[in-house]
């Protein structure tokens, strides 16, 4: 019988993906699970291949639309003719929906180990200096230079873990951050379900280039999938001498563990996540010592979020100079866009920074799933601005959202229809500031307390325009003060809120 | 979306000394070690406290610190079937707080149901953000939530433990 393919992502399964393949299954059917298009309001979304080799697909399928036929309705085409994915130029995302994430004959055969493959037959400094020219820059949403950071753990000496003695074995580590804590993203997830060898390989560049002997991937407990299926890459990974001692046959010795994080939004910050990687409470550490020079257990640390890291088998593979040429001026490359929340069309969007939000929400994401108006779109997690919809022209890229007073986050975008409340939004970030502080610093563990105080009280009309001021000024304070970007930038989504819908902030405005 | 429900040890030193001579003999055991006698037995009684800090030779207190500061680390025995909504931003555009509303009231009409699904503990992102509301029902992911949905996976748990 025909072979179908599947989808195992968990947003796939979220919506009945694993009744869909039992349904293949009984009707004698062969099932192959893979990981997700990304197209995920499609979802479940199955594919088989045609009489010219072309996937074909059927969205939104339901065990009872399976038979030994076939499916019987919701025909999508051919799938990569689909105008949200034709448009697309995917990097990161190349083997999303096509391959099975656990198979590594799959993965050879799509592209996989070219990248590293080629990173090992260069020095590690021109590696190195191909990350740098690429012009890649980090991806969890601080975007400082990926190959500067990887040029200082090279040019720092191993060192043995804080407290052990001098000859004890030194080490350096790379650390992958994949506590995507983010409302609206779901890409690290999508990676590590869909393409996990992708991370490994970008993992093992990177051990490669700075001389790191242990990784690290810090995965957040409510992504179990994500959990499960890199556990088990790891295990084939191993197997077929990806890691381990002597990488595909080179002198490089590298091996990954998974971590699993407990609950703590707090913990994607990067010096939190080095203290529960150690154990410990995830409290945010001063800096200097950058995590570069003085990292997990003391030793010489690159902390990169996953897109990062996965961005790098394709820059070696296809080269900087191409990887460099897509995008805008201090923006390069492809970023992969999240849409999600009050969207027609939610998914994921790889593109070249330089895509406006515009095009964004509208042309990829279709408007609202309501069908009411656009009023804003949060960029950028919970600690990103809420644009209003007559902003959303602004080109996507670190600096250009920066000046229109957003940022780029983890390139996540949140619609919101026009029953949205925004002074009930600006009194979230604050709760969530509260909930989630780690509480080291008091602009941040004290500031979104009152910031909620506040907050009510000027949505309950009481001495409104005096409140204001003191909202403005204990924003100064939290953004000025906090040892970082949890409180730091709380007060974004807080007085964008304020300053782009002030009438959600009159008397008694709402109220819950 | 097969609900599991959660199949937990009961609580035996014994098995809790062994597990722990695995886990606390890597580096940084502190957490790794809670999350293991949470794994096998649902929750960190009282009395694993001192044997976790034991066993990594670090104080009680240390313990108690790690163990306080995360939200999944749980002191008392998990609900039957946990549901848990989530409470964030994507989420809430397309009616997360209505939802977590709407089954707050239907747990408070029915005994049985809130028995079964404790009190819902705020998580914030499943991840499942172009798909919400989301939640997740006795560790299933749930997307397009609504409360009949959470609902009838609910029972349809209970009815299997049965």
């Amino acid at each position: 019988m025909t072979v179908w393919f599947v989808p195992r992502d968990s947003a796939a399964r979220s919506v009945g993906a694993d009744e869909v393949a039992d349904a293949f299954v009984d009707h004698g059917h062969t099932v192959v699970r893979t990981s997700s298009r990304g197209l995920l309001w499609l979802e479940p979304l199955v594919e088989r291949v045609d009489d010219d080799g072309a996937r074909i697909g059927w969205s939104n399928v339901t065990p009872d639309a399976v038979s030994s036929e076939g499916v019987s309705s919701n025909f999508v085409g051919r799938v990569e003719d689909i105008d949200f994915l034709a448009r697309q130029d995917r990097w990161i995302f190349e083997r999303m929906g096509i391959t099975d994430p656990v198979d590594p004959e799959d993965y050879l055969a799509h592209g996989g180990m070219v990248g590293l493959r080629a990173a090992l037959e260069m020095s590690a400094s021109d590696v190195v200096d191909s990350v740098v020219e690429s012009g890649l820059r980090g991806r969890g949403g601080a975007g400082f230079p990926a190959g500067i950071k990887w040029r200082t753990v090279a040019e720092t000496p191993a060192s043995p873990h804080r407290g052990e003695p001098a000859t004890a074995a030194a080490h350096k580590y790379i650390c992958v951050n994949a506590d995507e804590g983010d409302s609206g993203t779901y890409a690290d997830r999508m990676v590590m379900e869909g393409d996990p060898f992708l991370l490994l390989e970008g993992m093992a560049i990177a051990a490669h280039a700075v001389g790191a002997d242990r990784g690290i991937v810090y995965v957040r407990s409510e992504y179990p999938d994500a959990i499960s299926v890199m556990t088990e890459a790891v295990d084939i990974a191993r197997a077929n001498g990806w890691l381990g001692e002597g990488i595909l046959g080179s002198l490089v010795s590298f091996d990954v563990e998974i971590r699993v994080g407990a609950g703590s939004y707090v913990c994607g910050e990067e010096t939190a996540m080095l203290e529960s990687i150690e154990g410990r409470r995830g409290m945010v550490r001063t800096k200097p010592p950058l995590p570069a020079i003085e990292g997990l257990f003391g030793t010489p640390t690159v902390i990169n979020n996953v897109l990062t890291i996965a961005s790098v088998p394709s820059i070696l593979a296809r080269g900087s100079s191409a990887y460099a040429a897509l995008g805008t001026d201090a923006s390069h490359g492809t970023q992969v866009f999240q849409l999600s929340g009050n969207v027609a069309r939610g998914g994921i969007v790889e593109s070249a920074f330089g895509i406006s939000a515009n095009e964004l929400v509208y042309d990829f994401g279709g408007g609202t799933l309501s069908g009411r108006g656009v009023r804003a779109v949060q960029i950028g997690g919970p600690l990103g601005a809420y644009l209003p919809s007559d902003r959303l022209d602004v080109p996507m890229g670190y600096e250009t959202l920066a000046e229109s007073g957003g940022m780029l986050g983890h390139g996540g975008l949140v619609v919101f229809d026009d029953t949205v409340d925004m002074a009930a939004q600006a009194r979230f970030a604050m709760e969530f500031c509260a909930e989630e502080s780690c509480g080291k610093c008091t602009p941040c563990r004290i500031g979104s307390v009152r910031g909620v105080e506040v907050i009510d009280r000027i949505r309950g009309g009481e001495d409104a325009a005096f409140h204001e001021d003191v909202l403005r000024d204990l924003c100064e304070v939290m953004t000025d003060g906090s040892l970082c970007a949890m409180g730091g930038l709380t007060p974004m989504p807080v007085l964008s809120a304020l300053d782009n819908f002030p009438e959600d902030f009159g008397h008694a405005a709402g109220g819950e | 979306m097969t609900v599991t429900r959660g199949r937990f040890a009961e609580w035996s030193q014994e098995s809790a000394v062994a597990l722990l001579a695995e886990t606390s003999t890597s580096p940084g055991p502190v957490l790794m070690s809670l999350q293991a006698v949470q794994d096998r037995f649902g929750y960190v009684p009282a009395e694993a406290v001192s044997l976790i800090a034991d066993a990594c030779n670090v104080s009680r207190a240390d313990v108690h610190g790690v163990l306080t500061f995360y939200a999944d680390l749980r002191t008392s025995p998990a609900p039957d079937v946990p549901v848990r909504l989530c409470a964030a931003e994507a989420c809430q555009s397309v009616g997360g707080r209505e939802l977590k509303r709407d089954w707050e009231r239907r747990c408070g009409e029915s005994a049985e149901l809130s028995e079964a699904t404790g009190a819902d503990e705020p998580v914030f992102c499943l991840g499942n953000c172009a798909l919400a509301p989301a939640a997740l029902v006795g560790g299933a992911l749930v997307g397009r939530a609504t409360v009949e949905k959470v609902e009838s996976m609910v029972r349809g748990s209970l009815e299997e433990s049965r």
